[in-house]
C-alpha cells in the first residue's frame, strides 16, 4: 500500500422509495408475476443498486463521503430511503 | 425586461420558448449555457424541458449541481423570477426551489396529450392574465409527472395558494380520470411560498399562437411581462 494514495473502498449503496410512497414500476411488475402464475406476491418495490469505488484515506473518511453522496445526488429524501455497505476493495474486486 | 433560457445538455425546449419570448411576445432573451455562473442583468429566467443529462439517476437530479443552478438559487433568493417548465419542474423540486418530488407516472407512459388545467391561483407573476378558476388547455409531455409530497407539505401548499394548476375536465372538473399521470390530488403546477418560483408540467410555449392549436401558454408568458412594471407594489 502506497503512502500518497488513500486505500480503495467499494461502496454498494441500496435505494428504495419509502414506505408509503406509491411505486407504480414495482406494482407493473407484480401484475407481471401474478400473470405468470406467482400468485402469491404481493407487492413488488423497484429500487437501485449502485456501486462506488471510490478512494478516501480511512474507512471512517469513506463512510462520511458516501453518506453525503446518498443524501445529496444519490436518493431523493422526499421519496426514497437508502442504505449502504462499505468493503476495502481488494485486489481483483470489480465495479 | 429581460429574459434568459437556461439551456442544460439534454434540454429540448429551449428553442421553442426562446421563440415565444422573442418573436411571439417582442421581448429580450437569450440563452444562458449551464455553466454560466451569474445571472446578472436577467429579470426572469425559464428552466426549459427536455432530458437534462439523459434524466439519469432521477428526472432533474444531475441538472441540479449545474455551475447555473447556484446562480438560480441565488437569483431566486433575491426575488428574480423563475419558471420551470416540465424537466425544468423537476429541477427546480431536486434544487428544492419547490417542494415535493417527481414520481413516475401511474399510468408507466410517457404522456404527450393536451391536457385541462384549471387555474386555481391567478394572484401571481405567472397566472395574472387568467380568470381565478379558469379552465385553460397546454398540453403535457412526461414520463415523470405523478407530483408527490407528503401530508404536511401539502397542506402547506393548499393553505398558502401554492398550488396554480390542476389537471381538469374541459368543464373544471377535477375528476381522478383527468389526472393523466397520478400526481396527487391532479396538482400540474406550484409556486414557492414567495410567489416567485413556479414550476409546471404542462408545456405554455407549445401553445402559444393560434397555428398550434391555442394561446393559452402565451398568456402564462405574457402574465409576467404585465406583472413587471408592477413588481414593487406586488412585493414578490
Amino acid at each position: 500500500m502506497s503512502i500518497e494514495v488513500g486505500q480503495q473502498y467499494l461502496a454498494r449503496v441500496y435505494i428504495t422509495l419509502k414506505p408509503g410512497v406509491l411505486d407504480p414500476q414495482g406494482e407493473a411488475v407484480k401484475q407481471g408475476l401474478v400473470t405468470m402464475g406467482y400468485e402469491g406476491v404481493k407487492e413488488v418495490r423497484v429500487g437501485k443498486y449502485l456501486e462506488v469505488l471510490l478512494e478516501a484515506e480511512d474507512s471512517q473518511k469513506a463512510f462520511k463521503q458516501v453518506d453525503e453522496m446518498c443524501r445529496r445526488l444519490l436518493a431523493n429524501p422526499v421519496i426514497e430511503r437508502y442504505s449502504y455497505e462499505i468493503a476495502q476493495a481488494g485486489e481483483g474486486s470489480k465495479v | 425586461m429581460k429574459f434568459g433560457v437556461i439551456v442544460f445538455p439534454g434540454s429540448n425546449c429551449d428553442q421553442d420558448v426562446y421563440y415565444v419570448l422573442r418573436t411571439v411576445l417582442d421581448q429580450p432573451v437569450d440563452y444562458i449555457w449551464h455553466t454560466e455562473t451569474s445571472l446578472k442583468g436577467y429579470d426572469c429566467v425559464v428552466l426549459p424541458g427536455g432530458f437534462s443529462y439523459g434524466d439519469y439517476l432521477r428526472a432533474g437530479a444531475i441538472a441540479r449541481f449545474a455551475p447555473v443552478m447556484s446562480a438560480v438559487v441565488e437569483f431566486a433568493r433575491q426575488g428574480g423570477l423563475v419558471l420551470g417548465i416540465c424537466n425544468g419542474f423537476q429541477i427546480l423540486l431536486e434544487a428544492g426551489l419547490l417542494p415535493g418530488a417527481m414520481l413516475r407516472n401511474n399510468c408507466l407512459k410517457f404522456r404527450c396529450q393536451d391536457t385541462y388545467l384549471r387555474v386555481e391561483n391567478n394572484n401571481t407573476p405567472f397566472t395574472n392574465r387568467f380568470r381565478q378558476g379558469q379552465v385553460i388547455k397546454m398540453p403535457i409531455a412526461h414520463n415523470e409527472g405523478n407530483y408527490y409530497a407528503d401530508p404536511e407539505t401539502l397542506r402547506k401548499l393548499k393553505e398558502r395558494g401554492q398550488v396554480i394548476f390542476r389537471y381538469c375536465t374541459p368543464e373544471g372538473e377535477i375528476t381522478p380520470k383527468a389526472n393523466p399521470n397520478g400526481s396527487l390530488e391532479n396538482i400540474a403546477g406550484i409556486i414557492n411560498e414567495e410567489g416567485n418560483v413556479l414550476g409546471l408540467m404542462p408545456h405554455p410555449e407549445r401553445c402559444a399562437e393560434e397555428v398550434l392549436g391555442g394561446t393559452d401558454g402565451r398568456e402564462l408568458f405574457a402574465s409576467i411581462i404585465d406583472w413587471w412594471p408592477h413588481r414593487f407594489r406586488a412585493g414578490a
